[in-house]
């Protein structure tokens, strides 16, 4: 393994998140899960509606503050085709509707409240999601 | 107001956290879901150290009455498993193993995405969007507040205490 092992980034990035889903939860009692945020914006209507739209805002903003002080060019890269990450968005917008979540709803917040179906969620799309990796790259 | 600067400064934090981690960056994503590769446990140190923070601090938080801003907090009831959750989530799976973008990390890539011209981010965000759009043609009967839709949805979603 493995030239691009980053625990310690990692370990800082994955405490800001966590500190955001914290305070997310003390102050305004809502668990931060991003697939519901996001789907609420095409059904929230008033300060359900403007709350969410201000986090995703806040989201792109954490991104660009990095980019400014960073200053990284090759931030994102990416693999797939856009017919297959056309296909990849529909699952993935339909998939965390209907199973109530995503890495950050049940990855972080739910397995931090021991919620069993959190962890059998994250469960299941880690393992479906490495088993689909193992396909595309290993079989085909 | 003071709940809006409080979701836009835990979005900034958010948002950072995915940029510093890397994980907005479908090709390390992907990195550590191919374990037969070259495999890279960085996503799993980046949940470890959230779950540092939200296991002791979520326990803290749920000892209070209610929150700081608001009259209760809004935690998932359910507790049973069922197919919507299972097949949710495998569904959800396949395309974060296609992609390497779940939705935060994608969200956030619109960023790089802006300064940069990346037309792949904007696509699977727009897909994104019409997946979620599709999900609630489906199952969401349309409703008067959020509130109650959401005491009634799927996800079980219920407020707990309250000020009284």
């Amino acid at each position: 393994m493995v030239e691009n092992f980053t625990p310690v980034s990692g370990l800082i990035g994955g405490g800001l998140i966590g500190v955001a889903s914290a305070l997310m939860l003390l102050f305004s009692g809502r668990i931060t899960g991003i697939s519901g945020i996001v789907g609420g914006l095409l059904s929230a209507k008033g300060s359900e509606l403007s709350w969410r739209a201000v986090f995703v805002v806040g989201l792109i903003l954490g991104a660009v503050i990095y980019m400014l002080v960073a200053g990284g060019t090759n931030l994102v890269q990416m693999e797939a085709s856009v017919p297959v990450l056309v296909v990849a968005g529909v699952l993935v917008g339909f998939g965390t509707r209907l199973g109530s979540g995503c890495t950050s709803g049940h990855g972080v917040c739910g397995i931090a409240r021991f919620s069993n179906r959190s962890i059998t969620a994250t469960i299941v799309f880690m393992g479906v999601a490495a088993l689909t990796v193992f396909i595309t790259r290993h079989v085909f | 107001m003071a709940r809006m600067l409080v979701a836009l400064f835990s979005g900034t934090l958010f948002g950072l956290g995915l940029a510093i981690s890397g994980m907005i960056n479908p090709a390390k994503v992907i990195g550590f879901l191919d374990v037969a590769g070259d495999w890279d446990p960085t996503l799993a140190f980046v949940m470890g150290g959230a779950l540092l923070i939200t296991i002791p601090a979520f326990r803290l938080i749920l000892k209070r009455p209610y929150p700081v801003l608001a009259d209760s907090f809004w935690i998932p009831t359910l507790s049973s498993l069922d197919g919507r959750l299972l097949g949710g989530a495998a569904l959800f799976g396949v395309g974060w193993g296609l992609s390497g973008f779940c939705p935060g990390p994608a969200v956030a890539a619109l960023a790089p995405a802006f300064a940069t011209g990346l037309v792949p981010v904007f696509a699977f965000v727009v897909a994104m969007l019409a997946g979620m759009a599709f999900y609630r043609l489906l199952f969401e009967r349309p409703v008067r507040g959020m509130g109650e839709g959401r005491a009634s949805g799927p996800g079980g979603f219920v407020s707990r205490g309250g000020r009284s």
